[in-house]
């Protein structure tokens, strides 16, 4: 018993070391979201071209990713070819522009190409808040339940994608 | 009055400034109750974007808008519970810098408590029996 009792603390060493370990590579950045595993929260957004009023209603019924993103956000800029190839390989985007203006906008995607399916104005940020976003750009992915399964701060690109587009069909 | 000390008080003066100059962003309270929470609750919230920074310290712009949100939430009457569990509800426990005492948290709380207890239990352990053994040798 006693000879068992001596390994404790070797024990526990290694315990610790591993836990350590592990922690090690895990993105401190990284800020779990609360609304995992929740439904996309009520909401009544403008559309960019149609300025019809949109609800949770209107929101596709397969899986889809949502995309906060606004003219004034440089990284926007390096995302959103990414985004534009993706919308070409048949994935669904709805961008919500977050804190922008409509004219702004509708200059951009004219310009670079509207990888979106729906644009949703958020001109004060208030659906942005209710999703708890950082900033833009920041991604959601929504599954063919309504439910979402990841979120992504910051920029969508080759690198990160392989293991995001793995929500889509969670 | 040395001079390293000096600097110091003014870094102060002017830090102590912008704090001020932050919280004058936008709003008049309509009583300084609301005023004294507001400030209590920005201090007592983490800036979802920052990591290491509270709602008061921060200028990011996601930090902004959460201020605003407090402020409109004390004028609207929101009690600060209401406040709390509406930013727990968006941006997850993670904003809150006094963490809540729940199962997940527990260990934390109480595990280093529990670990010194044993601890202590196994120090009186060994110097008993290492009495009673040189109590037996003595005989």
């Amino acid at each position: 018993m006693a000879r068992v009792l001596r390994f404790i603390p070797l024990l526990i060493f290694i315990g610790l070391g591993s836990v350590f370990y592990v922690q090690l590579d895990k993105n401190s950045q990284y800020v779990p979201s609360a609304l995992i595993g929740k439904t996309v929260p009520e909401f009544t957004l403008v559309d960019l071209y149609s300025n019809e009023l949109i609800r949770n209603a209107d929101l596709p019924k397969t899986s889809y990713i949502i995309n906060f993103w606004g003219t004034w956000c440089p990284a926007c800029h390096i995302e959103h070819p990414f985004l534009v190839a993706l919308a070409k390989q048949g994935v669904t985007i709805i961008g919500i522009d977050y804190k922008d203006e409509a004219v702004a906008a509708r200059e951009w995607l004219e310009e670079k190409q509207n990888p979106y399916q729906r644009v949703l104005m958020d001109e004060l940020g208030d659906f942005g808040l209710d999703l708890g976003v950082t900033g833009a750009p920041e991604s959601f992915i929504v599954n063919a339940h309504g439910v979402i399964t990841y979120r992504h701060q910051g920029v969508i690109n080759a690198s990160n994608w392989q293991e995001i587009k793995r929500y889509l069909n969670e | 009055m040395n001079r390293g000390l000096c600097f110091i008080l003014v870094c102060c003066a002017f830090f102590a400034f912008q704090l001020k100059a932050e919280a004058g962003d936008w709003q008049s309270f309509s009583s300084s109750l609301h005023e004294t929470r507001y400030q209590h609750l920005i201090e007592e919230l983490r800036c979802p974007k920052c990591l290491n920074q509270n709602l008061a310290d921060s200028t990011s712009g996601i930090a902004v808008d959460l201020r605003h949100q407090v402020y409109q939430m004390i004028e609207g009457d929101k009690t600060d519970q209401e406040i709390i569990d509406y930013m727990v509800a968006r941006y997850g426990e993670f904003v809150l810098y006094r963490p809540v005492n729940n199962l997940t948290t527990y260990a934390l709380w109480y595990g280093p408590f529990i670990l010194l207890l044993i601890g202590g239990v196994a120090f009186f352990l060994v110097i008993k029996r290492s009495r009673s053994r040189q109590g037996r040798r003595d005989s």
